[in-house]
């Protein structure tokens, strides 16, 4: 959910890699052939099923590398993605099994090492992280030439072992084989495989030979995650190790006056009471003593630096500013002049609340501090940033900082925090046990529900101003667009290259990049500042452009007296994918056909949404049923998406329904809101999110595309709310600006 | 020391565990159970349903005082009924699991109405299953695959 959505800008692509430098073969005991990045400081860690992370560090072999084919035949391809539910743990394998020509069941995955130099993602320079749906977008080169140079080895190998032409020698489904009959498995390979050079250059299948992209692969991870022997960093259990709970300031910003610790020391099982920079840790031998602990602390906070304003002040603020000018994100023509001649003018001001990730793991993170450095257990969504952050925090160097990644419980951007909060929380409490002269003890710091869904960085305030016009024939003629809200990006690392003369690209994303054709077009913004810690959330600026421009344009279409679908249809003409996605959800949807009608007193109807994020474009259809009393259900979704390749269709599909699911939660209920600066929700009874009764029948439809695969972990998420409420709209005729959604 | 049955196995919880320690706790942090998961701590999210005595409950909310002598509990570790597999492989089969963290808590919840129900509705569905919360919204895999299951089964 990083906003590094952009294409590669920087010299790592893997295309004009040296092929020296990109693979290079070792031979280790226990495992025959290991292709990719070498490096003897780090090492991988295992992610899949197990539970065994104690003991991984201890092992003969460190597979530094994309791919590692041991003599047991399995094949081991090195993740250096998060898998947070998003499948790229299944993805990026994908990818070098497809080269590989290994089987399907003989491949796993794991997660890699924090290691930029190596595992970086491509389109973020020299960091390693994952966001802005990037894994498979920014590694579809790289995991097929890992797969393809691997085979070429194993080829290589046979081909002198049985004295025949490398060429006349087939892999299939995890077989070298030759047409004499000679027959091998990789694992019978492996071991002669990894003496071979490594090939200066290889190609790449043709898209008609794929074995496995575009086909079914079932997850790697389905059966741990099944089974409850997948490893959360909740489920990290190392000797020694104890468990943190912190009393964090109930204000932003406010800070520690003094405390009391002598009731909760009283608890059994509390260790230790420590003050680090972000409140007070209590630190015990399991999860329900710290807590207690926590509970039992008498704390004083001073106030007088923490945030202290209501979101309705927020609110009331912004609506002031929206009423001037802002920095100028794109302009065309002379939008005001136009819409001032209009024949008819439209104009609306949309209103968006603060929203909280809320995954289902509450943010944990373990650590361990010694002299020689810090390890962390975390689904690690962010590795050079929090690399640098616990180096900084406790005064190591950030090659000192081993991070192991595991799986994380959703994320939605949490997890890569820009600050990296509860990373170096962590790193904190085990520094202040080390100077209190307990280096080297493990601790498991444990967010409750609570502190998560208090713990800030949402998804910013916003408010939208929208105004246009129509000439007579009902053609838009003018479009202005004001957003107000606070930069995710300023005072983070990516402020230099995506904050632009002023304008966070992430503020006006999905607004700027309008693609309707408008003759006078103006985008403008405001970003004030605020003490509210903010981030990216899945989808980041166009969980609100998208809810505007696509609702706008619908209330357009109905005041210019056309139907929604066909009004946008005329304002494509230069975005064939839109189109084309578009056009494949209205025909799968029965748009022309009507609905069934509903129980006596209710109304049915449907609304249509079209957006692109990501590089990827989703549309939707969704059909409404409003009861008698104004309560309504979405009983359908049609969503068609245009992806590029689709490299694993059914993981594809899965994030269509999952990212509609979770955009529907924010539009039914989304709202976190601060009162005086404390923020008012606290759990899923007043942060309520969508549940199994409430999500739609969902179909899903992949464009047919032979261009390179784009994300699909967010894309879908911003294109529900605008088509619910313009289904809702088209039931009732009540437009709804403001989120989250409710009829009159 | 209560003793509970875990798993088809004797537990002797040690006297050192206060007796208000929620059973999430006592079968996470004791017991080393780990595939029962903490997401709410007030029963609102499902995440850690274990079955008591038969019955889908949920541990974060049951007090280790609250467990009667010899009291029966099943974990996702040992949930070997024909339902609770028939459940485990509708799972994998239909990929239903994203981050999967609430998965455990679903299973148990999905297992419980399969032992109770065998042909359950789209209605007995929403009933059995809506205090389970999914971030990932898995939701229409969910429901595949208690129909995938109860299939299975029948």
């Amino acid at each position: 959910m990083n906003p590094m959505r952009m294409r590669p800008v920087t010299p790592a692509a893997p295309a004009g890699m040296d092929r020296r430098v990109f693979l290079k073969v070792t031979a280790a005991a226990g495992a025959g052939l290991t292709l990719g990045f070498w490096n003897g400081i780090t090492e991988a860690q295992v992610s899949g099923p197990g539970k065994t992370i104690g003991s991984v560090a201890a092992g003969s072999f460190e597979p530094n590398a994309f791919v590692t084919i041991g003599r047991d035949n399995v094949v081991t391809v090195v993740v250096k993605h998060l898998e947070m539910g998003q499948g790229t743990y299944t993805g990026l394998p994908t990818l070098v099994a497809e080269e590989l020509d290994a089987s399907w069941a003989q491949v796993r995955a794991i997660g890699a090492p924090a290691d930029a130099k190596h595992y970086a993602n491509l389109f973020w320079g020299a960091a390693q992280g994952t966001g802005g749906s990037t894994a498979m977008a920014n590694s579809f080169e790289q995991y097929r030439q890992a797969g393809a140079a691997a085979r070429a080895m194993l080829v290589s190998a046979a081909a002198k072992k049985w004295r025949v032409p490398a060429d006349s020698i087939t892999v299939k489904s995890g077989v070298v084989s030759h047409a004499s009959g000679k027959k091998a498995t990789f694992g019978d390979l492996a071991a002669a495989a990894a003496k071979e050079p490594v090939p200066e250059k290889v190609t790449l299948k043709s898209p008609k030979d794929y074995a496995y992209i575009g086909k079914h692969v079932p997850r790697t991870d389905a059966k741990g995650k099944s089974t409850g022997t997948a490893t959360f960093t909740q489920d990290v259990k190392l000797p020694g190790m104890l468990t943190a709970v912190v009393a964090h300031p109930p204000r932003f910003s406010a800070k520690l006056k003094s405390f009391d610790a002598k009731d909760a020391s009283r608890i059994p099982g509390v260790r230790h009471i420590v003050e680090i920079p972000n409140g007070v840790a209590v630190v015990a031998t399991s999860f329900w003593a710290a807590k207690k602990g926590r509970d039992a602390l008498k704390v004083e906070w001073d106030d007088a630096t923490g945030f202290k304003r209501s979101s309705t002040d927020i609110l009331a603020e912004y609506r002031k500013l929206a009423a001037q000018p802002g920095k100028v994100s794109r302009s065309e023509g002379d939008a005001a002049k136009a819409i001032e001649g209009a024949a008819k003018k439209l104009e609306a001001t949309y209103e968006f609340p603060y929203l909280a990730h809320a995954a289902m793991e509450p943010l944990n993170c373990v650590a361990k501090l010694t002299e020689t450095g810090c390890e962390i257990w975390n689904g690690e969504q962010f590795q050079t940033g929090d690399q640098f952050a616990v180096a900084k925090a406790t005064g190591l160097k950030p090659e000192q900082v081993k991070l192991n990644m595991l799986y994380a419980g959703g994320s939605f951007g949490r997890r890569a925090n820009p600050a990296s909060d509860y990373v170096v929380e962590a790193a904190t409490i085990v520094k202040a046990l080390a100077v209190q002269g307990k280096p080297g003890v493990p601790v498991k710091l444990v967010w409750t529900r609570e502190d998560d869904m208090k713990g800030g960085y949402y998804r910013p305030i916003y408010l939208h101003a929208l105004k246009a016009g129509l000439d007579a024939s009902g053609n838009v003629v003018g479009w202005q667009h004001r957003i107000v809200g606070q930069s995710i990006l300023a005072g983070t690392a990516f402020e230099s290259v995506m904050v632009k003369e002023g304008i966070d690209a992430t503020s006006v994303e999905g607004a700027a990049t309008l693609p309707y054709s408008i003759p006078n077009l103006h985008v403008d913004l405001h970003s004030p500042t605020l003490g509210v810690p903010v981030q990216w959330w899945r989808s980041v600026g166009s969980t609100h452009t998208g809810y505007s421009t696509e609702t706008f344009i619908d209330e357009l279409a109905a005041l210019a007296g056309k139907d929604p679908v066909a009004f946008r249809r005329g304002l494509l003409a230069k975005h064939p994918e839109h189109l084309a996605t578009l056009e494949l959800a209205v025909a799968k949807s029965g748009w022309d056909t009507p609905l069934a009608p509903g129980k006596p007193g209710e109304k049915r109807a449907r609304g249509v949404a079209v957006h692109e994020s990501f590089h990827t474009v989703v549309a939707q259809v969704a059909e409404v049923t409003v009861d008698k009393d104004n309560t309504f259900k979405v009983d359908r979704v049609v969503c068609a998406v245009h992806c590029g390749v689709a490299v694993n269709p059914d993981v594809i599909r899965a994030q269509m329904e999952g990212g509609i699911g979770f955009g529907l939660s924010a539009a039914l209920y989304g709202a976190i809101t601060l009162k005086d600066g404390e923020v008012e929700q606290s759990n899923f009874h007043d942060y309520q999110v969508l549940r199994i009764n409430e999500m739609p029948r969902i179909e899903v439809y992949i464009v047919e595309s032979s261009e390179k695969p784009t994300g699909v972990g967010e894309p879908a998420v911003p294109v529900i709310a605008p088509a619910v409420a313009n289904a809702l709209a088209a039931a009732t005729g009540q437009r709804i600006h403001n989120l989250p959604l409710k009829l009159a | 020391m209560p003793t509970i049955y875990v798993n088809n196995r004797r537990m002797d919880i040690p006297s050192h565990v206060a007796g208000d320690t929620p059973l999430l706790w006592v079968l996470r942090d004791t017991l080393n159970l780990t595939g029962t998961k903490y997401g709410c701590g007030m029963a609102l999210c499902g995440a850690c349903t274990v079955h008591l005595d038969g019955r889908p409950t949920r541990s974060c909310q049951t007090p280790l005082s609250s467990l009667k002598p010899n009291a029966q509990i099943t974990t996702i570790e040992g949930l070997t009924t024909k339902e609770g597999q028939a459940v485990q492989a509708a799972w994998q089969k239909l990929d239903v699991p994203q981050c999967g963290y609430c998965q455990s808590g679903q299973i148990m919840s999905a297992a419980a109405l399969l032992a109770q129900n065998r042909k359950p509705t789209d209605a007995d569905i929403d009933a059995a299953m809506a205090g389970n919360i999914c971030r990932c919204a898995t939701y229409v895999r969910i429901r595949a695959a208690i129909y995938e299951a109860a299939q299975h089964l029948a």
